[in-house]
C-alpha cells in the first residue's frame, strides 16, 4: 500500500493555530466576564443582603454527638453503659500560653504525661476554636478545686460528657471489648461528618464489630455567636439519633461464675446453646479491666498488661490455638463409623507401630487397654485404637470429615479477629511447608496431636454440632438490635451452616452414648465429674502435649516445668437427651483433662442447668 | 518577526534572560500573582508565620524547578515525551494497586518522597497528544482524533477510579484543549458536546456516593449544612459582604471568626473577595489574564506543531483551573476540590504548575537561540 505523502504546510498550520488561539483567548475573556458578572451579582447587587447576613451571621454549626447504644446480656443486665463524667477542656484559641496554663493546671489537678501528649495531638487535629479534652473523669474534689480558681484560667472549662463504663469490668472484656479515643488510623476510615462530635470508637470485641450500629447518627445545632465567638442562643437544631442497643446471648452471670471457677489457670471456657448457636459464655483467663482503656490507660499499666507472662490481653477463646488432644476422638470415631471402619475390635498392647517403621506410638496407659472396641476407646480414651483408625481412614478422609464440623475454619462469630485453627491435609502441608505428607503424621492426627490446632470456640461449636446430630449453627454473640429503649428489639435469626450428614444416622447415638459413659460409667476418664449428677452429661476429656517426650521415656508431671505441662481439655454437652448447652474448657498446663477441665465444666453445667450458685 | 527590530538595550536584556532561558514578562506576571497570593494567605491563615514560611519555601522550590525545566530544549522534551507518559501511566496503575491516601488512593510512597502520579499525567498527557499529532499535517484525520481520545480516556478513568474527580476533570480537559487547538472541525466539537450532555446520566451512574452528594449539595446547598453545603453558603456570604472595596486586609469577619472552612486552600478566593472586594478581584483577574495571554502568545510563536499545541494547552488548562475554583467558591459550579493556582496553600500542584510554565519558557527562549 502506498503511504499517502503528507506535505506539511507550515504557513497554513501556523495560521490555523493562530485562529484557534484567538478563539481561545476570546473564550477566556468571555468566561472571565461571566465570573465578573457573577461577582457583580454577589458583591454589588446583593451586597446589602449578604452584608446583613454577615452581620447577623454569627451563625455557627455545632455538631452534637449521638448517645452510644447500650449493651445488655441475655437477661437484661447492663454490660456497657454511658455515665456522665466531668472532663477538663481547653479551647486553644482562647488560651494565651498553653504550656504555661498546663503547668499551672497541673498543680491543681493531676495531669499525666500521657494526657499531655494526647492533648497536644488533638490540638493539631482539631480547629482552634473547638474545645479539647485534657483530662477525663475528674473527681468531685478536683472539680471543686478547679471551680474555686476558675477565673484565673481563661479558655479552660469543666464539661460534662458521657463516657463508656463497663460495670462487669474484667468479666466481659473478651466478648464486649471496649471503646477508646479515635486514633489517626481510624480517623481515615470513618465518615468524618458523622464522627464530628464523637471522641471514642469501638476498639475490640462487640464494641468494634458493631461500631456502626452502636454509634448512631450525628446531630447538629445552629448557634448564634457574638463577635467574640460566644454562644448567644440556639437557632435551630437537628437532634442526633442514638445508636442501637444490643442484646447479647451472653449470660454474664454464668460467664462471671465460669471465670471464677477457672481462676488460677490460664485458659478459656466457651459455652454455646447447640439449638441455635447462641453463645452463652466466652471466658478467657486471665482477664483485665477495660475501663482504664476508655479514657486512655497510662503507659506503665499498659506495659504491665502487655508484658505479663500470663498474657491477659490475649483473647484465648477465639485466638488461642491449642492441640485438641483426645477431644477429637468422638469426631474421628464418628468418621470411622460412617466409613464402616470402626466395627471391629482391636488389641491394645500399650503401643502402636506402622509397618516397616521402628517408631513406637505410645498409649497413655503403659500396659495397654487390651481388647478394645470403639465404645471402650472413647470411654477410656485408648490412643492405640485411634492410631489404627486414623491409619485406615487416611488423612484426606479425616480432613474432609472434620472440616464439616468446622475444624480448621473460622466459626464466623460476630467479633473480629478470630483465628481459624488448623486441621492438616496433604495439600496444606505441600503448600505451607513444601513437604510431602508422612504416614506417621496421619497416626498422631487421630488423637488430636501433630499439626492440629483448635480454638476453644471451635471445640465448643463442633461439640454443639455433634450434640445436635449434625445441625451446625454459626456461633453468635448478638441476639437482637434495638432502635431505642421503647422499641421492640429486632431478633436476629440464627445462621445455619451446611449440616453434617451421616450415611447411617444411628451412628450419632453410638458415639454420643460412649461420650455419656465417659462421665457415667465406672471406667470413664471423667467418671468423678459425672457422679451424683441429676442429669446426664456426655463429654470427652483431652490432655494435649505441649512438651515432646522422648521414646520410652515416662511423663512425670512433677519433674516438668509448670509451663511445659500438658494442657487440660474437656468438651461436653448436656442434658444428654435434649442438649441445651455445649461447652469446651481449656486449662493451659493444667495436666490431665479428667482431673482439671472436666470438674470445671461440671460446675458450669450445674450452674447453668440447675441455676446453682449464680 | 525579527530580532533586529529590537533596540540594543532590549537586546542585551533579552540576551541575558535568554541565556538563562527565562521569559521576563511571564516571570513577572507569575511573581506578582504569587506575591498577591502570599498577602492573601497571610490573612487567610490568621497571620500564621509558619504557613507563610512553608508556602514561601514551596514557591522558591517551584520557581527553581521552573527555571530548571526551562533549560531543557523543546527537542529533548519531545524526545522524552512517550517515555514520561508511559511512566506516568504505570505509576497510576501502581497507585491503584498499592497507593495510600485518605479515603481515596492518590499517593505513592517511596519512603523519602510521596507524590501523586496524576501530577505527571497533568503535564505529559498534552505532551503525548501534541507529540502524536505533530507527525502529520493539521487538522488531524478522524482516525487520529480517535487515537487521541483513547489516550485521554485511559488516564482519566484511572484517576477517576482513585477516586479524584477534580483532577481527572482537569486532565481530560487539558487533552481536549490540545484537540481543539489542533484545528478539528467545529462541527465535530459541537456534536461531541451534545453527546456529552446526553451521556450525563451515565456519569451519574458511575459516580461514588460522596460525589453524587456533592452534586446534590450544589443544587441545594442548604440541605447539607454540616458538609460542603455549609462551605458554599458561607463563602457566598463572605464574597457578597465584601462589596466593591472589601472589608480591608485582615478584617474579614467571615474568615476570621472561622465561619469559612478551608480558608487557606480551596476557599481562599472567598477570603480575598471578602477583604479586597470586587476591585481586588479585578486586579487578580487582570494578572491571571496577563499570564494566560502571554502564554498563548508564546504558543503562537513556537516553531513547530508540538510546541504550539503543548503551550496552548498549558495556557488554557491554567485558566480552566482558575475558572473551576472561582466557579465553585462563588456557587456557580459544584464543589470539586481544586486549588486556586498560585494562591492556594499547598505543594504538589504548585510544582506541577511551574513545570508547565518552565516548558513554556523553554519553548520561547530556545526558539530565539535557534533563529539567531
Amino acid at each position: 500500500m502506498l503511504r499517502k505523502l503528507q506535505i506539511k504546510d507550515h504557513g497554513n498550520e501556523t495560521r490555523l493555530f493562530k485562529r484557534r488561539a484567538i478563539v481561545a483567548i476570546s473564550v477566556v475573556i468571555i468566561m472571565m466576564l461571566g465570573i465578573i458578572t457573577r461577582l457583580v451579582y454577589l458583591q454589588i447587587y446583593n451586597h446589602q443582603h449578604f452584608s446583613t447576613l454577615s452581620q447577623k451571621n454569627r451563625l455557627k454549626i455545632v455538631p452534637l454527638p449521638p448517645t452510644r447504644g447500650l449493651i445488655y446480656d441475655r437477661n437484661g443486665l447492663l454490660l456497657a453503659k454511658n455515665i456522665p463524667s466531668f472532663s477538663l477542656e481547653l479551647i486553644p484559641e482562647q488560651v494565651k500560653d498553653i504550656d504555661e496554663t498546663l503547668t499551672r493546671l497541673g498543680q491543681l489537678i493531676a495531669i499525666s504525661d500521657n494526657d499531655r501528649q494526647h492533648f497536644k495531638r488533638l490540638v493539631k487535629q482539631k480547629r482552634r476554636f473547638q474545645s479539647i479534652p485534657l483530662r477525663y473523669r475528674l473527681t468531685e474534689e478536683e472539680v471543686a478545686r478547679f471551680s474555686v480558681d476558675r477565673h484565673l484560667y481563661k479558655g479552660v472549662s469543666i464539661q460534662a460528657r458521657l463516657i463508656r463504663y463497663y460495670p462487669f469490668s474484667e468479666m466481659g472484656v473478651h466478648t464486649i471489648g471496649y471503646v477508646g479515643r479515635i486514633d489517626t488510623r481510624e480517623l481515615q476510615r470513618i465518615n468524618s461528618t458523622n464522627y464530628s462530635a464523637t471522641t471514642h470508637i469501638g476498639k475490640l470485641g462487640i464494641e468494634r464489630s458493631y461500631e456502626k450500629e452502636l454509634h448512631g447518627v450525628v446531630g447538629y445545632q445552629q448557634e448564634e455567636v457574638n463577635a467574640q465567638n460566644r454562644t448567644l442562643r440556639i437557632i435551630d437544631s437537628t437532634p442526633p439519633i442514638a445508636g442501637k442497643n444490643l442484646h447479647l446471648n451472653i449470660d454474664i452471670k454464668l460467664q462471671a461464675y465460669a471465670s471464677r471457677i477457672l481462676e488460677g489457670y490460664r485458659g478459656s471456657i466457651v459455652a454455646i446453646d447447640p439449638r441455635n448457636g447462641e453463645l452463652l459464655t466466652l471466658v478467657s483467663n486471665p482477664s483485665y479491666d477495660p475501663n482504664p482503656f476508655v479514657t486512655g490507660i497510662d503507659i506503665k499499666s499498659y506495659n504491665a498488661l502487655r508484658n505479663s507472662p500470663d498474657k491477659p490481653l490475649f483473647n484465648r477463646a477465639i485466638l488461642g490455638q491449642y492441640p485438641p488432644g483426645s477431644t477429637v476422638k468422638p469426631f474421628i470415631g464418628l468418621a470411622g463409623l460412617d466409613a464402616g471402619l470402626a466395627n471391629s475390635n482391636l488389641f491394645c498392647p500399650g503401643w502402636f507401630e506402622l509397618e516397616g517403621d521402628e517408631r513406637r506410638y505410645r498409649d497413655w496407659k503403659k500396659h495397654g487397654h487390651g481388647d478394645t472396641n470403639l465404645d471402650k476407646a472413647i470411654v477410656q480414651s485408648c490412643d492405640v485404637y485411634f492410631y489404627e483408625l486414623a491409619k485406615k481412614l487416611r488423612i484426606t478422609q479425616m480432613h474432609k470429615f472434620m472440616s464439616l464440623f468446622g475444624f480448621g475454619k473460622k466459626t464466623g462469630i460476630d467479633i473480629t479477629g478470630e483465628l481459624p485453627g488448623l486441621f492438616p491435609s496433604r495439600e496444606w502441608k505441600r503448600k505451607k511447608r513444601g513437604q510431602a505428607w508422612f504416614p506417621g503424621e496421619t497416626v498422631i492426627t487421630g488423637i488430636g496431636q501433630g499439626f492440629t490446632l483448635t480454638t476453644p470456640l471451635q471445640l465448643a461449636s463442633a461439640t454443639a454440632t455433634l450434640a445436635m446430630n449434625g445441625l451446625h449453627f454459626r456461633p453468635s454473640i448478638v441476639q437482637s438490635l434495638q432502635g431505642s429503649d421503647d422499641i421492640k428489639p429486632i431478633l436476629r435469626q440464627p445462621t445455619r451452616y451446611k449440616s453434617v450428614l451421616l450415611k447411617n444416622p444411628q451412628n450419632w447415638q453410638l458415639v454420643k452414648q460412649s461420650m455419656m459413659r465417659v462421665l457415667h460409667s465406672s471406667r470413664g476418664t471423667a467418671r468423678s465429674s459425672g457422679q451424683d449428677a441429676s442429669y446426664k452429661i456426655a463429654g470427652k476429656t483431652g490432655t494435649a502435649q505441649v512438651f515432646g517426650i522422648a521414646q520410652d521415656a515416662e511423663y512425670k508431671e512433677e519433674e516438668i516445668d509448670k509451663r511445659l505441662r500438658d494442657h487440660s481439655l474437656f468438651i461436653a454437652f448436656a442434658p444428654f437427651k435434649q442438649p441445651t448447652i455445649a461447652i469446651a474448657v481449656i486449662a493451659e498446663n493444667g495436666g490431665s483433662g479428667g482431673h482439671v477441665a472436666a470438674p470445671i465444666a461440671r460446675k458450669v453445667l450445674d450452674a447453668y442447668l440447675l441455676g446453682k450458685e449464680l | 518577526m525579527s530580532i533586529d527590530s529590537y533596540s540594543a538595550a532590549n537586546r542585551r536584556r533579552y540576551s541575558l534572560a535568554n541565556s538563562l532561558h527565562i521569559d521576563v514578562p511571564l516571570l513577572i506576571g507569575l511573581l506578582l500573582t504569587a506575591a498577591l497570593g502570599l498577602v492573601i494567605l497571610y490573612s487567610a491563615s490568621n497571620q500564621n508565620d509558619d504557613i507563610i514560611i512553608r508556602q514561601l519555601t514551596r514557591l522558591a522550590v517551584a520557581f527553581g524547578v521552573m527555571v530548571m525545566v526551562a533549560q531543557i530544549s523543546p527537542q529533548q522534551l519531545r524526545f522524552w515525551t512517550p517515555w514520561l507518559f508511559t511512566i506516568g501511566i504505570v505509576l497510576l496503575i501502581a497507585v491503584l494497586a498499592f497507593g495510600e491516601g485518605k479515603g481515596a488512593q492518590r499517593w505513592l510512597d517511596f519512603g523519602l518522597l510521596r507524590f501523586q502520579p496524576s501530577e505527571i499525567i497533568k503535564i505529559t498527557l498534552p505532551m503525548i497528544l501534541a507529540w502524536y499529532l505533530a507527525d502529520t499535517a493539521l487538522p488531524p484525520k478522524p482516525s487520529r482524533v480517535f487515537v487521541c481520545i483513547v489516550l485521554i480516556i485511559i488516564p482519566t478513568l484511572l484517576i477517576a477510579k482513585q477516586p479524584d474527580l477534580g483532577t481527572s476533570l482537569v486532565i481530560a480537559s487539558s487533552g481536549i484543549f490540545v484537540l481543539l487547538l489542533s484545528g478539528i472541525r467545529w462541527r465535530y466539537v459541537f456534536s461531541a458536546m451534545l453527546a456529552a450532555i446526553a451521556a450525563a446520566p451515565l456519569l451519574w451512574y458511575f459516580m461514588h456516593d460522596y460525589q453524587r452528594q456533592r452534586v446534590l449539595t450544589f443544587l441545594n446547598p442548604e440541605q447539607d449544612l454540616l458538609g460542603s453545603g455549609w462551605h458554599i453558603v458561607q463563602s457566598k456570604i463572605a464574597i457578597g459582604s465584601g462589596g466593591l472595596y472589601g472589608k480591608g486586609w485582615l478584617n474579614g469577619t467571615q474568615s476570621h471568626l472561622e465561619f469559612l472552612p478551608e480558608r487557606s486552600t480551596d476557599f481562599i478566593f472567598a477570603v480575598y473577595g471578602e477583604e479586597f472586594g470586587l476591585m481586588g478581584i479585578l486586579l487578580l483577574l487582570i494578572l491571571y489574564l496577563f499570564v494566560i495571554a502571554r502564554s498563548l502568545y508564546i504558543s503562537t510563536q513556537a516553531q513547530n506543531t508540538f510546541g504550539r499545541l503543548v503551550g496552548g494547552s498549558i495556557a488554557i488548562t491554567f485558566f480552566f483551573n482558575i475558572f473551576v475554583n472561582i466557579g465553585m467558591v462563588t456557587g456557580l459550579l459544584p464543589v470539586v476540590g481544586l486549588p486556586l493556582p498560585l494562591i492556594s496553600y499547598g505543594g504538589t500542584s504548585m510544582v506541577t504548575l511551574m513545570i508547565a510554565f518552565g516548558i513554556l519558557m523553554s519553548l520561547h527562549t530556545h526558539r530565539k537561540l535557534l533563529s539567531q
